[in-house]
């Protein structure tokens, strides 16, 4: 789960991370009012879960409250990569005179939290570690001491911080791990975090992603989502207890497991198609389950196949087969479908299917080529 | 000879009360598998499936001399269960929940690096050897015993290329699902591994996917330290970035872990890749 940046550095502000005052509007008056209240010149930053806020003109600076209000205005409903702006975060602008980026990542080969140091801020870490790898200063921690304030040094005097704000850096890394452990976060991020023409430091931009199996001990952050980070399909498919993810091919795909989903999507391709979406219905899929899943292919335009590629084991063919049925009756459609089911009670799920004189196939390359051929008009 | 479970394998079951633990329990001992105890806190003394239920795994391991446990715990008591069988003296750990917090994992698996206890899983299908044990919950029927030794991150990919496999006259050593979780308790070089000292095993299918560099590291073993034919596959080659495909671990972050680069990886130390899951049988019986 993706927090917003308003989210994510009131989170850090807890954990001793200074962050600047601001807050977050819907409207163009009520940033006025948040304008008015700072009474300088603030920045005003759309509230969206994609990067390049900065470079969609999402970013903006305004000296006066008049200003910031025509800003918002421009900013509010605008779109940035198909995601309509609907807050924005108004904070008062720093002062800007170095930036730094601090952030914390899983390891998965060292099976480790991460922290990441760079001179390098206000740009994307990938891109350092894409140009420059040296200027980027990694430390990894043990889960069960956390960050010790030796490592926390490493990082300050590795990225060349001086000597009098090593103090003040150690302890926003500590805080900003703490709040990484405590959040169940997958990723925490400050970019930039800058130093101020004061010789402050301050979390002027804060990103954190979450581990979504940890938010059960989490209710608070649980209702933090913003529904916007799925699409209204993705959305559908989680209330029904599926695994949905939409591409931009052709052929909709719905298949019991994720390794045998995403091979099935690869399938498709190797035969000249494009899938149109990755569905898993999970084990022991029962039968409103699969018309729910069908559904959701079927709701998107671009669908000219469905191919059904169910390995049976705990997940029963002749449910599926039924699940199927029970789906097309629903949702009447002319698309071209084809079936592979193959495990447990395949022999009955096959012939509901027949009945209802759906092409059916043995194999799963069988399977991709008819549905590629269909999808064609073949 | 196999590795990890065999006709020696006394297994306790950890949540054998729950739906699933009681399900999955019949079908285990309908396969054949030494079924010795069950495990569910407040419920010792009751009895499921003909199996005696103890209160702690500590209790089990002295009363039933069980070697080697599975959990079907709920994800947020699922950790506990882990230590709490490496504590007991459990050398094989099969966990087969879905959904435990990575950082949860990171603390499970840096404990149990200091004991004598393996962890398969989380978030797997378990381990097979066929007509010997059956210590999870795939289908048992699909399998039969052979030379060709089977790892892979996924459970009904695996189910499709044992069932190929099987249709080609080719059967397995042991089938094991290491679990599509980021972290994880026996990545791919540990299993080749025991693979490679396997007097039984005489070629390995180790089947991949997107996320993380488990893979890579897995082509570099190979190299090093491996005779035995090794045919590779990685699911997820029309996989976008970014975006989590089912598996929690399967997801290419900052541009890393894509098939092509896995793909890539084993083609360079002279691994054959299969394009699709139905060539990898092919491509095993070649060798056979």
């Amino acid at each position: 789960m993706k927090l917003h940046e308003y989210q994510s550095k009131r989170i850090f502000a807890q954990y001793d991370v200074p962050i600047p005052q601001g807050d977050v509007a819907t409207t163009p008056e009520q940033v006025r009012q948040i304008a008015a209240r700072l009474g300088r010149r603030v920045v005003v930053k759309s509230q969206v879960l994609v990067g390049g806020r900065g470079k969609a003109g999402g970013i903006r600076l305004a000296d006066d409250p008049d200003e910031a209000e025509q800003i918002a205005g421009q900013i509010l409903g605008m779109k940035i990569k198909g995601m309509m702006v609907k807050k924005v975060l108004v904070d008062e602008a720093a002062d800007i005179s170095k930036e730094i980026y601090l952030g914390i990542v899983i390891d998965r080969a060292k099976r480790r939290p991460v922290m990441m140091a760079s001179a390098e801020g206000g740009v994307e870490i990938e891109e350092v570690a894409r140009v420059t790898p040296e200027r980027i200063v990694k430390i990894t921690i043990d889960p069960f001491l956390g960050l010790q304030p030796y490592q926390g040094r490493e990082l300050a005097f590795g990225i060349g911080l001086p000597k009098e704000k090593v103090r003040e850096f150690v302890k926003i890394a500590q805080g900003l791990f703490r709040a990484f452990v405590e959040c169940d976060a997958s990723l925490a991020e400050i970019n930039p975090l800058v130093v101020t023409g004061e010789g402050k430091l301050l979390a002027v931009d804060g990103k954190m992603l979450l581990d979504d199996n940890g938010l059960f001990r989490h209710f608070e952050l649980a209702e933090m989502r913003d529904a916007d980070e799925e699409t209204p399909e993705e959305q559908e498919a989680r209330r029904h207890g599926l695994s949905y993810v939409k591409l931009d091919g052709e052929i909709g795909c719905m298949v019991n497991g994720a390794g045998l989903a995403m091979a099935t999507m690869d399938i498709i391709k190797l035969y000249g198609g494009e899938p149109a979406n990755f569905l898993d219905i999970g084990g022991g899929a029962q039968a409103d389950k699969v018309a729910a899943a069908l559904r959701i292919i079927l709701s998107d335009p671009n669908v000219k196949g469905v191919l059904f590629n169910i390995f049976g084991g705990i997940t029963r063919c002749d449910e599926v087969a039924k699940g199927i049925l029970e789906a097309l009756n629903e949702v009447p459609t002319e698309v071209p479908m084809v079936a592979r089911l193959v495990g447990t009670n395949e022999e009955e799920g096959r012939q509901i299917l027949a009945e209802a004189e759906m092409t059916t196939a043995a194999t799963l390359a069988e399977a991709a080529q008819k549905a590629v051929a269909a999808a064609r008009g073949e | 000879m196999s590795i990890l479970v065999d006709s020696k394998t006394r297994l306790a079951v950890q949540g054998i009360t729950g739906r699933e633990g009681e399900f999955h329990t019949r079908q285990m001992q309908a396969y054949g598998t030494n079924v010795v105890a069950g495990v569910t806190p407040g419920k010792g003394g009751s009895w499921v499936a003909g199996i005696p239920v103890f209160d702690t795994m500590h209790e089990a391991v002295k009363a039933t001399e069980a070697n080697t446990s599975i959990v079907y715990v709920p994800a947020r008591f699922a950790p506990d269960a882990i230590l709490e069988a490496a504590d007991a003296g459990i050398k094989v750990i099969v966990c087969i929940t879905e959904g435990i917090p990575v950082l949860d994992m990171i603390k499970v698996r840096t404990h149990l690096d200091c004991m004598d206890a393996r962890l398969i899983g989380p978030n797997c299908p378990g381990i097979i050897t066929p007509g010997e044990a059956k210590v999870g919950i795939m289908p048992g029927h699909i399998h039969t015993p052979g030379p060709v030794g089977l790892v892979s991150r996924s459970g009904t990919l695996t189910y499709e290329v044992v069932h190929a496999l099987t249709e080609n006259g080719l059967g397995q050593s042991t089938a094991i699902g290491i679990g599509g979780d980021p972290i994880i308790g026996t990545d791919f070089i540990e299993v080749l591994a025991l693979f490679e000292e396997d007097p039984q095993t005489e070629q390995i299918v180790l089947i991949g996917e997107i996320g993380g560099t488990d893979e890579q590291r897995a082509a570099e073993f190979i190299k090093l330290h491996m005779r035995k034919p090794v045919t590779a596959f990685i699911a997820g080659q029309t996989a976008p970035p970014g975006k989590r495909m089912g598996h929690a671990g399967a997801i290419i972050e900052g541009g890393e872990g894509t098939a092509a680069e896995k793909m890539a990886a084993f083609e360079q130390v002279g691994v054959r890749v299969a394009r699709h899951p139905g060539e990898i049988a092919q491509m095993a019986a070649e060798l056979a």
